[in-house]
């Protein structure tokens, strides 16, 4: 566990320096924890499981400027995970009973669960409903990989509009995925 | 979706974060804060006329020190809580100083007056309008702190909007001290920490509806 914590706390400080690949290393290694996290908690919400890990690590991503060096990472991850995991619930009101508390948040990455089921949402059609100035910027940068002067260049928008368009795009994504789950 | 393609898409391209972004943004709000409702001050109720003789006395900084410290520790409070997993630790026992110390001081005047003028010393002149005023006042700074929260994660939504009305009201408060002819230290015991807590829990009321993310 501890390994696992100063591993990751490594993969993401770096990632927030802009190391591309290694906080994609990053996302996908967290993907697998908050899987096993979700799974454990979700056992009567089975198909809720995959579209919450989703939310988390969007969650996980606009939220990552909230991340203090100085804090323990698993506190930090297990905030937001039962977070996102306390709102669908409450979305849902449902008075469904979980088997398991929600505070062990010590051995969070000491489960981790690689499985991945497909969420219920089509990535394609939640970036149709974004406006032409957040979905191309995510379009051209993130999918089809350009740099932000290619981007800029290609749709004729300046470099900082790429920027903001890809940065509120990805927030009204968030919005979009927890409105539509 | 496969969440593979999720996190694609989320890492590609990614060119690092600003640093001390939960700093900048509270900074920048408290500056608007500060200026709107200090114009508010000046437009509407105006400085007092004895202000050049008041900062002569002790009780005017003894006034504007209990203000000023509420207002570091409920910053302190809206720091930790606008980040997933922060403890709060000593933050209550550091918000609960400068209320006992006011009260002892209040308790002290209190006993040392003759009992015909206790009543004055806790009500003032203005005890009617003081805690409205300063929620008044708190108002610019109230919107500004959500905003700001806003763009980073509380967690306990309540709370950190109770923390975040406390700052906005203590912001009210001191652009207020330099309005209020107001000295004794059980009316300031009183209305001022009344009217701080007016926004703190609007705050608590609001937290969940305006903070979710």
């Amino acid at each position: 566990m501890n390994t696992s914590e100063a591993r990751l706390k490594d993969l993401l400080i770096r990632g927030l320096d802009g190391e591309a690949p290694v906080y994609q290393a990053f996302l996908m290694e967290m993907s697998t924890h908050l899987r096993a996290f979700f799974r454990k908690r979700l056992t009567r919400l089975p198909d809720e499981v995959e579209d919450l890990v989703q939310e988390s690590l969007l969650a996980i991503h606009n939220k990552r400027h909230t991340y203090d060096v100085d804090q323990p990472l698993t506190a930090w991850v297990h905030a937001i995970a039962k977070y996102k995991l306390v709102d669908l619930l409450r979305r849902r009101a449902s008075r469904e009973r979980l088997t398991d508390p929600l505070d062990d948040e010590t051995d969070f990455f000491s489960s981790a669960d690689s499985e991945a089921s497909e969420a219920r949402r089509d990535l394609g059609k939640l970036l149709g409903q974004l406006p032409d100035r957040q979905r191309l910027p995510i379009v051209h940068t993130k999918l089809e990989g350009l740099s932000v002067t290619e981007a800029a260049q290609l749709t004729g928008m300046s470099e900082s509009a790429i920027k903001i368009g890809v940065h509120r795009g990805m927030k009204a994504l968030a919005a979009l995925i927890r409105g539509a789950s | 979706m496969k969440t593979d393609d999720l996190v694609m898409l989320l890492a590609t391209g990614e060119g690092g974060v600003q640093r001390h972004a939960v700093a900048r943004r509270y900074a920048a709000a408290i500056v608007v804060g500060v200026v709107v409702a200090g114009l508010l001050m000046l437009g509407l109720l105006g400085v007092r006329p004895d202000l050049a003789e008041a900062v002569r006395l002790p009780m005017f900084w003894a006034k504007i020190g209990y203000v000023a410290a509420l207002g570091v520790a409920s910053l302190l409070a809206v720091l930790r809580l606008s980040r997933p997993g922060a403890r709060l630790d000593k933050v209550l026992p550091v918000l609960a100083v400068p209320v006992v110390t006011m009260w002892f001081l209040a308790a002290f005047v209190l006993a040392g007056a003759e009992p015909v003028e206790r009543m004055a010393l806790v009500l003032g002149e203005t005890w009617a309008v003081c805690p409205f005023l300063i929620a008044m006042l708190s108002a610019p700074m109230f919107g500004a702190t959500l905003w700001a929260m806003r763009g980073l994660a509380p967690t306990r939504l309540p709370l950190a909007g109770a923390a975040a009305g406390l700052l906005s009201g203590t912001i009210g408060g001191l652009v207020y001290c330099l309005h209020c002819p107001e000295m004794a230290a059980p009316f300031i015991g009183t209305w001022y920490l009344l009217g701080m807590l007016i926004p703190a829990a609007a705050g608590a009321l609001l937290g969940r509806r305006m903070l979710r993310w």
